[in-house]
C-alpha cells in the first residue's frame, strides 16, 4: 500500500541522526534507555519538515497532530506511557519507533499462532493476570487451535529463556514493540464507545412498551389457520406441485398476470391490504376499483414513493421533482389528499430532497387506502365477482405409467425480457416488468 | 494513594515533569518511578481514572442489561406451545429430493431463489457462481469469481442480476447476460467495499439497492449504481454471519445475527439498533423472519434455533433436542410459517413445528454439511446447498387430512 511506503519513508528521516527528531532518555529507575522522544518533539519536527501551518479552526486537531496520530495508530511509533491508548499527545510523553520487524507493511502477517504465543508468554509472566479482552482472547484462542496448543506453550517458554539471557534495557524495549505492535494489530474490540453504546441501548429499550406474549402469541395462531390452506408444502397444491409432477401447469395458471385467477389467490388478497398490494394482479384490480371511485391518484403516488425509496441515488432529485409536479404542486393534474400538516412538512422538505423526504407523505396515503379504499374494495362487486369467476383447478390425474418421466419444459429467464439497454425498465421489481406464460 | 504518608527527602528532576521538587516513590506496574506531588494528584485522576471507567462502565452495562431482562419478562404470561395446544397436530410428513444439482467443484456455500420461482444462484468455496433453472437442473450462467469461499450471492428481484461476494471482502453485482458474445465478469459492478470478508448480502425491493454483512463487525446499505454507502450499521461487537429483511408493509427493517451470538434489528433509515436478543450459546449462523414479520428464527452453532418475537420483544421458542448437537447453519419458514426448516452441521435437515416446538421430520440425503437452505418464493419446494458440492431441491407434503397428497 502506498501510504504505508510513504508513512515509512516519513519514519526514517524522522530516525537521522542529524536531521531527525531529538532523542531523549527514557528513564526507569537505575535503567537508562536511549532512543525514546517526547510526542512535542515529534510534532515540532512534522511541522517544521512538511511547513505545516497551524492555521486551523477549533476543535479540529491541528493537521501535524492528526498526521502524527495517524503515524501512532498504523503502529510505527508507539507511546510508553499509557501504550494502550494509541494517539499522539503533544506534550512530554515519551514515544519510541517500532523495529522494521513489526511494521504494518512487513510481509509478516500476525497469525492466530503468533498471538497465541505471545498471550501465553505474558500469561507466563505475569501469573495469569492479562487484561480483559486478552483474557477472552487467550480462552477463544485456546478453544480454537487447541491442537497446537503445546506448540504455542513450548514456543513461549523458550522465547521467555532466550530473552533472560539478553541486556535488561534490550528485553524491555524488545517487550514495548512487541507489546505495540499486538494493540495495533489486535485492538480490543470492547471499549469505552461500545459500553456507553449499550448502556444508551439498554435505556432506551426499558422504556419500550411491549406487548404481553399471551397476545402476541395468538397472533401466530391465527395467521397459521389463515395461511397453511395456501402453504404448499403444509396443503399440497392444485393442480400439481411442479417439482413432483414435472407438470407446470400450477405455476403458469398462478403466474403474475392470468385471464383468470385462482380462488386461493383472489382469497388471499382478502388476508390483508400488503397481500393485495404486493400481487401484481391484485393490483392492479385494486387500481381499477380506485378509477370508479376517482381515488386511483392515491395508488399511483404511493408506487412513486415506493420508487423513490428504493431507486437509484443519482436519480433522487429528479424523481422528487417528478412526484411534486404530478401529485403535491397546487393545481396539479394528480394531486393527492394529504392533511396540511404532512403537506407542509414534505413540501419544506423537497428543499433538500433526499431517499426518505416523501415518507410521512407516503404512510398517510397508504393508511387512506388501507382503511378506507381496501375494506369497501372487499365489499364491492368487483371483488365478489372476482371470487365467483375465480377458478379452482382440478387435481391432476395420477399417471398410469408412473416411471416415464414427463418432459421438463425449460421457460424464458427473466433477464431475457427487455433489450439489453434498457436497465430502468428492468430494475423495478417483477411488478411492473411484465412475466411471459409458463409453456405448458 | 491519598494516605501515602510523605516520606520524601530526594529533591531532584520530577520523572514526568521534569521540574526540580521534592520526590514521591511511586509504583506504576511494579516499576519504581520518582514523581513530584503535583504528578502523582494528576496521575491519580489521569491515569487511573481511565481504567477504572471502562469497569465502571461495563459494570453498568451489565446491570442494565439484567434490569432489561426483568422487564422483558414481566409481560411473559404463556408459553407458546401452550396457546399450540389447541392447534390440528400435524401428520405424516414426506419430503423426498426431486431435483440434484450437480456441477460446483468444491463445497457449496449459499443459494438464493428467483422471484421466477424455479431459478436459482449458487456460489462455492471455489470460487463459482452458477444460475441455475433447477426445474430442468440446466446451468444457465457460470462465473467464476477471482476469489475463493463465495459465502454470499443475491439474486436481484427483477431476476436480472445477481450479487455475490465473500473472501475479497467485497460485494458485486454481474448483469446476467445470454449475449454469447458478452463476458459476464466483463460488466462486473463493484458495489460494496468492507474491511473484512462479506458473509451475507442481499438486494432491497428493487435492484438498485444491497445490503451486505461482513466479517468487520458492520452491516451497510450501499446504492448499486454508484457503489455509494448509503448507510453503515454498527453495533455487533464481533463478526457479522447473516441477515433478512423484513416483510412489513413500510420495509423498513431487517435482523442480522453475529458471532458474538447476538440477533440485532436495525432501523435502515436511521441506522440505529432497535432491539437486540442475546439468549444463544454461540455464533448465530442464519436469521429468518417469520412470514407476518413479527417474529424471526435463528439457527446457531449451539445446536438449537430459537423463535424471537418483536412486539413481545422476547426469546418465545427453542427448537433443539438431546440428539442434536451439531450447529445449525441455516433455518427458513415455510410458507404459512407453520413448519421451519433447519439445516444442520451434521448433515441433515430438521423439520421443526414452529407452534408446537416439536420436531415433525429429520430429512437426509446431504454426505456433508448443509451449508445454506432457502424455501421457495412461492412455497412449494426448499433448496439446501451442502459441502458435498451438491444442491438439492426438495417438495412433497404433510398430510393434514383435508387436502391430497399428491406423490407420483
Amino acid at each position: 500500500m502506498p501510504c504505508l511506503r510513504k508513512m515509512e519513508r516519513m519514519i526514517v528521516s524522522m530516525q537521522d541522526p542529524d536531521m531527525g527528531v531529538k532523542m531523549r532518555n527514557q528513564r526507569l529507575l537505575i535503567t537508562v534507555i536511549p532512543h525514546a522522544m517526547t510526542g512535542n518533539d515529534i510534532v515540532e519536527w512534522l511541522i517544521q519538515k512538511y511547513g505545516i501551518s497551524e492555521e486551523v479552526p477549533a476543535p479540529a486537531p491541528p493537521e501535524s497532530l492528526h498526521l502524527g496520530n495517524l503515524i501512532v495508530k498504523h503502529g510505527y511509533i508507539y507511546p510508553l506511557k499509557d501504550p494502550r491508548s494509541l494517539v499522539l499527545r503533544a506534550d512530554e510523553s515519551p514515544y519510541r519507533f517500532q523495529t522494521p520487524y513489526f511494521w504494518t507493511s512487513t510481509k509478516w502477517p500476525a497469525t492466530e499462532l503468533d498471538y497465541a504465543i505471545y498471550l501465553a508468554k505474558k500469561n507466563i509472566r505475569k501469573q495469569g493476570d492479562l487484561i480483559e479482552h486478552e483474557k477472552d482472547n487467550y480462552n477463544l484462542l485456546h478453544k480454537r487451535i487447541n491442537h497446537t496448543w503445546d506448540f504455542v506453550v513450548m514456543q513461549a517458554r523458550e522465547q521467555l529463556r532466550a530473552a533472560k539471557q539478553r541486556r535488561k534495557g534490550d528485553r524491555i524495549v524488545i517487550d514495548c514493540q512487541e507489546q505495540a505492535y499486538w494493540l495495533v494489530n489486535r485492538p480490543p474490540t470492547k471499549n469505552m464507545d461500545y459500553y456507553k453504546r449499550e448502556i444508551e441501548y439498554c435505556r432506551k429499550a426499558m422504556a419500550r412498551t411491549r406487548v404481553k406474549s399471551s397476545i402476541c402469541l395468538e397472533g401466530y395462531i391465527k395467521f397459521n389457520e389463515q395461511y397453511v390452506p395456501h402453504d404448499p408444502i403444509m396443503s399440497g397444491c392444485l393442480p400439481s406441485n411442479p417439482w413432483i409432477t414435472d407438470d407446470t401447469t400450477y405455476w403458469a395458471m398462478n403466474a403474475p398476470t392470468v385471464p383468470t385467477p385462482t380462488k386461493l389467490r383472489v382469497e388471499r388478497w382478502g388476508f390483508n391490504f400488503s397481500e393485495l398490494l404486493a400481487d401484481p394482479l391484485g393490483r392492479a384490480q385494486l387500481l381499477d376499483f380506485l378509477k370508479k371511485e376517482f381515488s386511483a391518484e392515491n395508488l399511483s403516488f404511493w408506487e412513486a414513493c415506493e420508487e423513490l425509496r428504493y431507486g437509484e441515488q443519482s436519480r433522487i432529485p429528479e424523481i422528487v421533482d417528478s412526484i411534486y409536479q404530478q401529485f403535491l404542486a397546487p393545481g396539479a393534474t394528480r394531486w393527492v389528499n394529504i392533511d396540511s400538516k404532512t403537506m407542509e412538512r414534505t413540501l419544506e422538505g423537497i428543499k433538500t430532497p433526499h431517499r426518505y423526504v416523501m415518507d410521512d407523505a407516503q404512510m398517510h396515503i397508504y393508511m387512506l387506502m388501507k382503511k378506507d379504499s381496501y375494506p369497501r374494495f372487499l365489499k364491492s362487486e368487483l371483488y365478489r365477482n372476482l371470487l365467483a369467476e375465480a377458478v379452482i383447478p382440478p387435481e391432476t390425474k395420477k399417471r398410469v405409467f408412473p416411471f416415464m418421466r414427463k418432459q421438463r419444459h425449460s421457460s424464458p429467464s427473466p433477464a431475457l425480457l427487455l433489450p439489453a439497454g434498457d436497465t430502468e425498465e428492468r430494475s423495478r421489481g417483477p411488478a411492473a416488468a411484465p412475466v411471459p406464460e409458463e409453456e405448458s | 494513594m491519598c494516605d501515602q504518608t510523605f516520606l520524601a527527602v530526594v529533591f531532584g528532576p520530577c520523572d514526568k515533569c521534569s521540574k526540580e521538587k521534592p520526590l514521591r516513590a511511586v509504583y506504576i506496574k511494579s516499576e519504581q518511578l520518582s514523581y513530584c506531588s503535583l504528578c502523582v494528584e494528576m496521575m491519580a485522576t489521569e491515569g487511573l481514572h481511565e481504567n477504572e471507567t471502562l469497569a465502571s462502565l461495563k459494570n453498568e452495562a451489565e446491570s442494565l442489561k439484567g434490569k432489561l431482562e426483568e422487564e422483558r419478562a414481566k409481560l411473559h404470561d404463556v408459553e407458546l406451545h401452550q396457546v399450540a395446544e389447541r392447534v390440528e397436530a400435524l401428520g405424516q410428513f414426506v419430503m423426498k429430493t426431486r431435483r440434484t444439482l450437480k456441477g460446483h467443484g468444491n463445497k457449496v456455500l449459499c443459494m438464493d431463489w428467483c422471484k421466477d420461482k424455479r431459478r436459482i444462484v449458487s456460489s462455492s468455496q471455489d470460487g463459482k457462481v452458477i444460475v441455475w433453472d433447477s426445474f430442468t437442473t440446466n446451468k444457465e450462467h457460470a462465473v467464476t469469481m477471482p476469489c475463493t469461499w463465495v459465502m454470499a450471492c443475491a439474486y436481484a428481484p427483477s431476476g436480472c442480476a445477481i450479487a455475490c461476494g465473500g473472501l475479497d471482502n467485497k460485494c458485486s453485482v454481474y448483469p446476467l447476460t445470454f449475449d454469447k458474445n458478452e463476458n459476464m465478469a466483463a460488466k462486473k459492478k463493484s458495489v460494496a467495499m468492507h474491511t473484512n470478508y462479506l458473509s451475507a448480502c442481499s438486494f432491497t425491493n428493487s435492484d438498485m439497492q444491497i445490503l451486505t454483512a461482513s466479517g468487520d463487525g458492520t452491516c451497510a446499505l450501499w446504492d448499486v449504481e454508484s457503489g455509494q454507502l448509503l448507510q453503515s450499521f454498527h453495533g455487533h461487537g464481533a463478526d457479522v454471519l447473516c441477515l433478512d429483511l423484513a416483510p412489513s408493509e413500510t420495509g423498513n427493517t431487517f435482523v442480522s445475527g453475529g458471532c458474538d451470538k447476538k440477533a440485532m434489528v436495525w432501523d435502515m433509515r436511521s441506522g440505529q439498533c432497535i432491539q437486540s436478543f442475546e439468549t444463544h450459546d454461540s455464533d448465530i449462523n442464519s436469521v429468518r423472519y417469520y412470514p407476518s414479520g413479527d417474529a424471526f428464527a435463528s439457527g446457531s452453532d449451539d445446536a438449537t434455533c430459537r423463535l424471537y418475537d418483536l412486539r413481545a420483544d422476547r426469546e418465545v421458542a427453542i427448537y433443539s433436542k438431546e440428539s442434536i448437537i451439531f450447529g445449525a447453519s441455516s433455518v427458513d419458514f415455510s410458507l404459512s410459517g407453520r413448519l421451519l426448516f433447519a439445516g444442520y452441521n451434521d448433515y441433515t435437515i430438521n423439520v421443526w413445528d414452529v407452534l408446537k416446538g416439536s420436531r415433525v421430520s429429520i430429512l437426509f440425503g446431504h454426505e456433508n454439511r448443509v451449508s445454506t437452505l432457502r424455501v421457495s418464493p412461492d412455497g412449494t419446494a426448499f433448496c439446501s446447498g451442502s459441502w458435498d458440492h451438491t444442491l438439492r431441491v426438495s417438495a412433497g407434503s404433510t398430510c393434514l387430512g383435508c387436502f391430497f397428497s399428491v406423490m407420483v
